[in-house]
């Protein structure tokens, strides 16, 4: 852990900064961009870790442990939103046979 | 204490007994107002007319909030206390001949009104103030939207949106005023001790004045008013115009001027230009209206135009016209509206050019009729006098211009009131009026008690002078140290 | 007994009739109706005696009685106090005595009609009001009374409601009041803020120490003139009280002749001290005065109608009397309203004979031949007739001619319209006289059997009319007869402004002369026409000559008003209440709910389902946060 921790301090914050800014803007872009609702799922899951990511690493820059709480929050609660939000797409998929958002508009005015 | 609080929930009590009474709403409601026309009485003859405020309630609330129920009576409380238990009991005998489907709904929305108008008049709170506000607005929707007549729902609509709007504007400022305020309460007396700067004021200003101005209402915000008095039923038209709108006015008054003093004061002659304007604009639409109600309407925004005009000009006589003013209107308008009520009810219609020549068939109306009219036109010797020659006074120190115009209202007043008399009353008697029957029972009762009240009050004003005049006085006295402060 | 302890008596009984015969209108019987209204008035009138004479022998002219605090707010006291001095001590009498006369006279004018006692209370009502305003000690009490007559002649104008006509002319009555109330209203408004108080005992005191000229003086007197316009019928006011006619005739004699419309001249002379220092106020009241006096004159000419034409000379007396008040003869214009009271009260009654006799027909034109019929009343109204006309040695000689004197000193101009005035009236009024009593009977057969005499109630207040009327002159008896101008004296010690005439004994005389000469020329022209020539006025719709149409249309003055304020405002108040309110106004307001609408039904559109469209938005949203937020580095 000892060892874990200088490791990482070596890097310096900035890098960090950079990597999640790139995965996030990454999901960011697969969210607008896909239609396939499992991808932009996964795209949701990529932000959520480049924010994990971010948060970790302050975390031992700053020398706060809360920090790291929070991504462990964050980890569950992700879970427990795969678990629902694939269980409705399931479901959508069961009643329309597809998968694709632009298919799913009938909630509107 | 105890007389405040009871003053306050007799009516609430009333109305949750009539509200399970069914038929005999109407006798519970009659015993309830007048009970607390009783009591006003006995704390009107316990009450000192010096500026101080009494019968105090304090009692604590939403304390986290800095919300107290605080609750008091000054001689300015006391006047529109008293005016508003004094006209709940005669617009409930007034409903004596109506067969109102509901009765138990109907008396019960009137005592829960009742009960909202004592709160906003004696609330020294501003939170309670608002509630109290906003209380009195609910019944009264009701009352309109149950018992009105043509075209209620959208006219109703239209009447608690515009009052509403208003009284937003108001929480804004109140909530504002909380903010500034170190103290974090919504006490009165906080509120006079703000420092606020001129800017401040202006913008706290528009914000009472707003919500004021619609209630009352003042030139241009007087539209719902001749459409809803028009369409609710003749009780809910008293309560409107008899009542209701001495709220806007007491609000000018009690949370308006002593609050934002400069702001009033750089404001105040648009307000005044406001209400001259309103003046001269509605009693020239008088002239022309065929419906009486609609003219009766568009004559109290007339008179309420110089009310408030009197105010505005910051002078004791202008204020003390003002309060002796808001009672004779009240008295005044209650009792045009129940006249033209008793003619509704006889033929149907209150179209001015349907009728005619009632004055022969049923001369003891024509008499009350008349006496209301000229307490209407401010003839000397009746109430209407009184309050049109001070609040005159009082506009006169602004400029004889301004009272010049709103003196109009003096010969305006005469023309579309003795006009309306003329062509309701007088000439002959036509097919649908000839069957017309005199008044009796409670109308006789009602109406010769509010021609007794318009007599007396001409005649011998100086009790109600007396009343209000520490007071009045007191609140200019603070309204100026205020003002040499600022600056 | 003092005078405080009296005077109040003096209002309260009228008042107390008022309640009797208002409240007993159905139960009491005619009979006691009449005692009762008639009654009060006599008992008022022998307590104003009694109060005249204690005064005349008082060494204090002016007492004031305290009743009660009426309005009180701020600086501003106005008691209910009354005011007894020279001045309201005689319009007592007149008001009281002449109304216990009309009242009396009533008892039978009125006795088949089923409004009698409602018209006894009313009346006993008028006298309550007409006192008030003569007694009151300041400006305030003075306007209860002021507006309290205009209610009752508002009553008693539309007395007979059903006729819609009546009932329109009671109310033009009370609105063209209204207006002049007004004024007065400002002018009380002004005095308070000058003087700081509106007892008379306070305001002339000070008054008395300025210098002519004082603008805001000229601005007081000119707003007090401008009631004094709308109460006694000037131009441009008057147009009401020729209408007023609509009343019963008692009605005509007591409130549109003998005393309500004399309240502004009493007013005026009452402010007298205020009026003499503003100079441009007199100008103006003399113009008005000689221009209402000529112009009622002149269509008097040609009305047809008995009580019209007693309408448009009382009109026309009253601009007299103006023209007095401005040129100063404050006595000369009172004492006219003195000689007026009598002449002019006995000739409405007479005239209220005539009628009564010929079964309510009040056109001229069905008249004549009546003076073999109606000896009495033939009689009593040739007097009133001499001496409205100047003749001497009957009253309306002296009054006018004091008047005639002081207009002469101030300007020959208004001396000049003056006579000629004087030349037209007593033209006219010869000639109804000469086409209702003499020359043939013009009315149905049926009628002319059932004219005669009216009853001692009604004849004996014309004998002691006439007697007055004749003899009144003596109470203002002129030096240059070798009299002692007793009422000028007398209203001296009411602080009435007085001014002494600056002529010459014979130019004087000569001004008598030759108004004299005016009169009997008139007479002699109106008998050579109506009584030798026996000519007929014509029909409605004949041909008239232009100015002789001007007149007979009362120089287009109704029509004129009703184009130039009637319609403007009736128009003005449909635009205001259909385009202002309704489209204007209501239409921001309700445009407010359309938009709200409007705006909520495009904005849903924004909803369109599209999961990836609500994603791009809030991906949107967030990043124009953050600019927002963070706008401080760019």
């Amino acid at each position: 852990m000892e060892n874990l921790t200088t490791q990482m301090a070596g890097v310096p914050l900035n890098h960090y900064i950079y990597l999640s800014a790139i995965i996030f803007t990454i999901g960011v872009i697969g969210v607008l961009t896909r239609r396939n609702a499992i991808v932009i799922f996964m795209s949701v899951e990529l932000m959520l870790n480049a924010v994990n990511l971010l948060l970790t690493a302050f975390s031992v820059h700053s020398n706060d442990p809360s920090g790291q709480v929070f991504v462990f929050f964050i980890m569950a609660l992700a879970a427990a939103e795969v678990a629902v939000g694939l269980a409705i797409i399931v479901m959508v998929y069961r009643n329309t046979k597809s998968i694709d958002i632009n298919v799913l508009n009938r909630l509107k005015w | 204490m105890e007389q405040l609080l009871l003053l306050i929930f007799l009516p609430l009590v009333g109305a949750v007994i009539a509200a399970f009474a069914g038929k005999s709403a109407k006798i519970v409601s009659t015993v309830f107002s007048v009970a607390s026309l009783g009591l006003t009485l006995f704390i009107a003859c316990n009450f000192i007319p010096d500026a101080s405020t009494q019968f105090e309630v304090n009692l604590p609330w939403i304390a986290n909030l800095g919300i107290n129920f605080h609750a008091g009576i000054d001689g300015i409380s006391m006047l529109v206390v008293l005016l508003t238990n004094l006209l709940i009991p005669i617009i409930i005998l007034s409903s004596y001949k109506h067969d109102y489907k509901n009765p138990a709904a109907f008396y019960a929305l009137i005592l829960f009104m009742q009960a909202g108008l004592l709160l906003v008049f004696t609330a020294l709170d501003a939170f309670l103030f608002y509630i109290g506000w906003e209380a009195a607005l609910i019944p009264i929707y009701f009352i309109c939207a149950f018992w009105g007549g043509k075209d209620r729902v959208r006219i109703n609509m239209k009447f608690f949106v515009y009052t509403i709007a208003g009284s937003l504007f108001m929480l804004m400022g109140i909530i504002y005023l909380y903010l500034q305020n170190p103290a974090h309460n919504f006490e009165i007396s906080a509120f006079y001790a703000l420092n606020l700067d001129v800017a401040q004021q202006g913008w706290i200003f528009w914000a009472f004045f707003i919500a004021f101005a619609i209630k009352m209402p003042v030139f241009p915000f007087h539209t719902w008013q001749p459409d809803t008095y028009t369409a609710a039923p003749a009780q809910g038209t008293m309560l409107l115009s008899g009542i209701m709108l001495k709220m806007g006015i007491y609000g000018v008054i009690r949370w308006l001027l002593p609050i934002v003093p400069a702001g009033v004061q750089d404001w105040s002659c648009v307000a005044i230009g406001l209400s001259i304007i309103g003046i001269v604009y509605a009693s020239l639409i008088a002239f022309t209206q065929k419906d009486a109600k609609r003219l009766v309407a568009y004559s109290s925004i007339g008179h309420v135009g110089l009310i408030s005009a009197g105010i505005f000009a910051l002078n004791q006589q202008g204020m003390q016209g003002a309060m002796v003013q808001m009672l004779s209107h009240g008295i005044n308008v209650v009792g045009l509206f129940f006249v033209l009520d008793i003619i509704f009810s006889r033929v149907k219609t209150n179209k001015i050019e349907e009728l005619g020549g009632i004055a022969k068939v049923a001369p003891q109306l024509a008499i009350a009729f008349l006496i209301i009219v000229l307490g209407t036109v401010a003839l000397p010797g009746t109430n209407g006098f009184i309050g049109e020659f001070l609040l005159l006074m009082g506009v006169y120190n602004v400029g004889i211009w301004a009272a010049a115009i709103a003196g109009l209202t003096i010969i305006f007043g005469a023309v579309y009131m003795l006009r309306m008399y003329q062509n309701v009353m007088l000439g002959k008697t036509n097919e649908l009026t000839i069957t017309f029957s005199d008044i009796q029972g409670s109308e006789k009762f009602v109406l010769y008690l509010i021609c007794a009240l318009i007599i007396v009050l001409g005649v011998y004003p100086k009790p109600l002078l007396h009343l209000t005049e520490a007071s009045v006085q007191h609140l200019l006295e603070q309204v100026n140290q205020k003002l040499t402060s600022v600056k | 007994m003092t005078i405080e302890q009296l005077i109040w008596l003096v209002p309260l009984l009228p008042f107390l009739g008022f309640v009797i015969n208002g409240l007993g209108r159905k139960s009491l019987s005619k009979g006691l109706v009449g005692i009762i209204g008639s009654g009060v008035i006599l008992a008022s009138f022998i307590i104003s005696v009694v109060i005249f004479f204690s005064l005349q022998g008082d060494t204090q002219k002016a007492h004031e009685v305290f009743l009660f605090d009426w309005i009180s707010a701020g600086a501003l006291h106005i008691p209910l106090s009354f005011l007894v001095d020279p001045l309201s001590s005689i319009m007592l009498l007149i008001i009281t005595g002449i109304g216990f006369l009309i009242h009396l006279y009533s008892t039978s004018y009125m006795h088949d009609d089923e409004g009698f006692g409602k018209f006894f209370s009313y009346l006993n009502l008028f006298v309550f009001f007409m006192l008030l305003l003569v007694l009151g000690s300041n400006y305030i009490v003075m306007f209860i009374g002021w507006e309290g007559v205009g209610l009752c002649s508002y009553l008693l104008i539309g007395f007979w409601y059903t006729n819609s006509a009546y009932a329109s002319a009671a109310k033009k009555a009370f609105v063209m009041n209204r207006i002049g109330d007004l004024g007065f209203l400002l002018g009380v408004f002004l005095i308070f803020n000058f003087f700081g108080s509106l007892e008379f005992s306070k305001i002339f005191p000070q008054a008395a120490n300025m210098l002519p000229g004082n603008n805001t003086l000229v601005l007081i007197t000119i707003l007090l003139f401008i009631g004094a316009c709308g109460k006694s019928a000037q131009l441009p006011l008057f147009t009401w009280l020729p209408d007023a006619m609509a009343g019963p005739t008692p009605v005509s004699a007591l409130i549109h002749a003998a005393t309500m419309v004399t309240a502004g001249i009493y007013m005026i002379a009452r402010s007298s001290v205020l009026f003499d220092l503003a100079p441009l106020t007199q100008h103006i009241i003399a113009i008005v005065g000689a221009a209402t006096a000529l112009v009622a004159a002149i269509i008097a000419l040609t009305q047809t109608d008995i009580k019209k034409v007693l309408a448009y000379s009382t009109v026309s007396q009253l601009g007299y009397m103006f023209l007095g008040l401005g040129v100063g003869a404050y006595t000369g214009s009172f004492f006219h309203v003195l000689t007026h009271a009598f002449f002019k009260a006995l000739l409405f009654l007479g005239a209220g004979s005539v009628i009564h006799a010929m079964h309510h027909e009040q056109d001229m034109r069905h008249m004549g031949g009546l003076r073999s019929k109606l000896k009495t009343t033939f009689a009593t109204m040739m007097i009133g007739t001499i001496a409205i006309a100047g003749l001497p040695p009957f009253s309306g000689f002296f009054s006018k001619d004091e008047i005639l004197a002081h207009a002469f000193q101030a300007s020959p101009v208004l001396w000049g319209i003056g006579v000629l005035t004087a030349f037209l009236t007593a033209f006219y009024m010869f000639r109804m006289m000469f086409l209702t009593f003499s020359g043939k009977y013009r009315g149905t057969h049926h009628a002319e059997s059932h004219i005669h005499e009216s009853p001692a109630a009604m004849t004996l207040p014309l004998v002691i009319l006439a007697v007055l009327a004749a003899i009144g002159g003596a109470i203002n008896f002129p030096h240059i007869f070798g009299g002692n101008e007793w009422l000028a004296h007398w209203l001296t010690g009411a602080g009435v402004a007085q001014h002494e005439l600056d002529l010459s004994h014979s130019t004087e005389l000569a001004l008598m002369g030759t108004s004299v000469a005016a009169a009997v020329i008139a007479l002699l022209y109106a008998y050579t026409k109506y009584v030798k020539g026996a000519h007929v006025p014509v029909a409605d719709e004949a041909p008239r000559s232009a100015l002789a149409k001007l007149s007979y249309n009362k120089f287009y003055l109704d029509e004129i008003y009703d184009f130039i304020i009637t319609r403007p405002l009736d128009i003005l108040s449909k635009f205001f209440y259909r385009i202002i309110d309704n489209k204007f106004i209501d239409g921001i307001v309700n445009g407010l709910g359309w938009g709200t609408n409007e705006a909520s039904k495009g904005l849903r559109l924004l909803q369109s389902g599209n999961v990836g469209f609500y994603l791009f938005m809030m991906v949107f949203g967030i990043i124009a946060l953050l600019i927002y937020t963070f706008s401080y580095i760019l």
